[in-house]
């Protein structure tokens, strides 16, 4: 079935069978290998996209349930300059990162977060990251980095 | 994993979704938020022939007050739940535990109505809901009827609904001086209960919940009597196990869960103020 997608503000439209998911439609139709496939069970947060501006995980929804809808993946948080997005920037900063395996869920995740609560918590931000799992940091980098982005100018622009 | 082939159809009425049912029986599943669907159909422990997708019919979405009790829209989402200011006000328990559930990402995405009718007794809502005394409206070819929440959980992943029916709104009755608690053993955040226990009080009357205690969730109907007749929360929760038929499983053995909630209904009773 044909399905279209608005991807990081592109229009895409490709013929995929009706179970395809999400993260595979983004991965292998679009090509935006961005975005990982981690424990593929709604657990580990690794696929995290943002749909309508909120996260999901992308390994637990059907491609063509979204049609018409508009995805944004970490290929779309870099500004228009080509600067990194401040999230990301944080994480660079704060060493919120170590593999990277998790870190597009997790800048997903934080975007979400974010957007809803402009001037978060720490524990906001601890309990808002619940469904997004690191096996490297200790999460506690990570917090610093959301922490950071939310306080940064470029967000409350 | 990728789930097995499914037809797909996106309805865009309740009406049709309805006609789908009726023409494909049991081999047709409704689609909502797909949070408790998909996963099985990952792991082909489900493997509907056709999925109608019910995902556009927002006007299925809202929070609304009643006379005598909040409707909820059956494809209202976990997080609209939980942070509408409506339900904030009128039925705190309810924003309470639906901002529990799972993770920000599944509370986007999953709805009230499927998790009731995925008929989980491990998930939180259908508990919750039991002890509310909540009704459920169904709709289907010859149009709605209401089901009591405690007639609607059949059996292990089976509820009341026919083939054909679709559910359309929840509707919760809470007294304005109600008091709650609500509790749940998880070993991760997001993780399912291991066991969960819910208290309401409001004057005369009470109402308990045991989530994951059996094949279907429960009304601990005997903690209820030992409220009533003025046992205390430590005492009425000794009452909290009996007749209870949890599985086993690695995060605890019979006796530890009916140990567990014999703990979480004194709890949730404490906060309910017993």
């Amino acid at each position: 079935m044909r399905i279209d997608i608005t991807v990081n503000g592109t229009p895409e439209s490709h013929d995929v069978e009706a179970r395809t998911l999400l993260v595979y439609y983004l991965r292998d139709a679009v090509g935006l290998t961005g975005t990982n496939v981690g424990c593929d069970t709604t657990s580990c947060g690794a696929c995290t996209v943002l749909l309508n501006g909120q996260s999901v995980k992308s390994c637990t929804v059907l491609a063509a349930q979204v049609a018409g809808d508009e995805v944004t993946t970490i290929e779309g948080m870099a500004l228009e300059d080509g600067r990194m997005h401040p999230i990301q920037q944080a994480f660079q900063e704060c060493h919120g990162l170590q593999c990277g395996y998790c870190t597009p869920g997790m800048v997903m995740a934080i975007a979400s977060l974010l957007a809803e609560n402009p001037e978060p918590t720490e524990e906001y931000i601890r309990l808002g990251l619940e469904g997004n799992l690191c096996r490297c940091t200790g999460y506690h980098n990570i917090v610093a980095a959301a922490l950071a982005a939310g306080g940064a100018p470029e967000m409350h622009q | 994993m990728i789930p097995a082939s499914f037809d797909y159809v996106r309805v865009g009425s309740a009406d049709e979704a309805i006609g789908l049912l009726s023409e494909h029986g049991e081999g047709a599943k409704l689609l909502a938020g797909g949070h408790s669907l998909l996963p099985l159909m990952k792991l082909r422990l489900a493997q509907p022939a056709l999925l109608v997708d019910i995902g556009p019919l927002r006007e299925l979405s809202y929070v609304t007050e009643e006379k005598d009790y909040l409707a909820v829209g059956a494809l209202t989402r976990h997080h609209d739940i939980a942070t509408s200011a409506l339900t904030l006000s009128s039925v705190p328990l309810l924003a309470h535990v639906a901002g529990q559930i799972g993770d920000p990402q599944v509370r986007h995405r999953g709805t009230i109505g499927g998790s009731i009718c995925h008929g989980d007794p491990a998930s939180d809502l259908p508990a919750v809901l039991l002890a509310l005394g909540a009704t459920f409206v169904a709709r289907g070819p010859n149009g709605q009827r209401e089901i009591d929440a405690k007639d609607f959980f059949v059996s292990f992943f089976e509820v009341a609904l026919t083939p054909d029916e679709l559910l359309v709104e929840i509707r919760v009755p809470w007294p304005r001086d109600a008091l709650w608690g609500f509790e749940k053993l998880t070993k991760r955040a997001q993780d399912w209960a291991i066991v969960g226990a819910v208290a309401v009080r409001s004057g005369n009357s009470v109402g308990v919940g045991l989530i994951n205690m059996g094949p279907v969730p429960l009304r601990s109907s005997a903690v209820e009597a030992a409220v009533l007749s003025g046992a205390n929360a430590a005492e009425a929760a000794q009452f909290a196990a009996g007749g209870t038929e949890p599985s086993a499983d690695f995060n605890g053995s019979v006796a530890y869960r009916q140990h567990v909630a014999r703990v979480l209904v004194r709890r949730a009773l404490e906060k309910a103020g017993v």
